[in-house]
């Protein structure tokens, strides 16, 4: 069981995610600088939060075209497990791999503060620890997670059961109270708030582990 | 007072690096599209105002884009349109 985390110029979470999956739950990773092409051994992929190449032009945009990413999507289309957190869930939707975008906080303001989440796993297999309805409590750190998508788009999505965190207090103004997106087959999942923030006890919560440790069995 | 309708175009200025612009044109090369020879980012500002008049909404929009939408230091700004705002736009 191998987890690669993807570096950016400007990742800044590719640190705390290899010490949630080495330092709390024992599962080895690799990181994958952004010029690689290389993903051979890999069990899932994480793409961390940060600032990825300065955020220049809108988030995520210009990671977009990073060659790592490239063979991710090819991972994903294979049915391998993705996860982006944060700027990782941007990137997702820049890339194509999830629908709908992130933009500036409703009230402009950066929220940093633990928030309270309602997890509807449905098929998604990074939340197969999880419970249907179960209350979890992630980290939030952004400036741009308001989730926006067409008027016509949204109830596809809560028809698919895609909508697999929402907020319980709405920090940004996302539509839908969405915090976490999943792809139809399930392998996909961005979400803003940071799960890998919630796996160390000593930081206040352990309401990550499942998520991150739903790779091993 | 009748309605206008502006466009204010804001831009680095040549001597100013745009790291930005830089970055969006790496970026286009790895889409295919390299024989871009120069990008630079600004920003456009669309402003509806009400003045009493085409003079007095030129007067407010030079006030607001020299004090406020452009630093001179490092931005030069135009104003690229104004005309009377229209019911149907």
């Amino acid at each position: 069981m191998t987890l690669g985390i993807v570096v950016f110029p400007g990742s800044n979470c590719d640190r705390d995610v290899q010490w949630a999956a080495e330092g709390c739950l024992g599962i080895s990773s690799r990181f994958l600088w952004h010029e690689d092409r290389d993903l051979s051994g890999l069990d899932a992929v994480v793409i961390p939060g940060g600032f990825s190449y300065g955020d220049y032009l809108r988030c995520g945009a210009i990671a977009r075209f990073a060659p790592v990413l490239q063979e991710v999507v090819r991972f994903a289309e294979a049915g391998g497990p993705v996860l982006g957190i944060c700027n990782g869930f941007q990137v997702l939707t820049e890339l194509g791999l999830l629908p709908g975008a992130l933009t500036r906080n409703e009230h402009l303001h950066f929220v940093c503060e633990t928030s309270e989440l309602t997890v509807q796993p449905g098929s998604c297999r990074w939340l197969k620890g999880y419970s249907n309805g179960e209350l979890l409590r992630f980290p939030i750190a952004h400036g741009e997670g308001r989730y926006q998508i067409e008027a016509d788009q949204l109830p596809v999505l809560e028809a698919n059961g895609q909508v697999v965190l929402r907020y319980r207090h709405n920090p940004n103004g996302s539509v839908a109270d969405v915090a976490g997106i999943c792809n139809p087959a399930g392998n996909v999942l961005g979400l803003m708030p940071h799960p890998e923030r919630a796996c160390d006890p000593a930081t206040g919560g352990i309401d990550g582990q499942r998520l991150l440790a739903a790779l091993l069995g | 007072m009748p309605l206008y309708r502006a466009r204010v175009l804001v831009s680095l200025r040549p001597s100013v690096l745009d790291p930005a612009g830089e970055a969006t044109r790496a970026a286009a090369g790895r889409l295919g599209v390299s024989a871009i020879q120069r990008l630079r980012i600004g920003k456009a500002v669309e402003v509806e105002l009400e003045a009493d008049s085409l003079d007095g909404a030129r007067a407010q929009l030079e006030l607001l884009s020299d004090r406020l939408l452009a630093n001179p230091v490092i931005e030069n700004w135009a104003l690229e349109q104004l005309e009377p705002a229209t019911a149907e736009a």
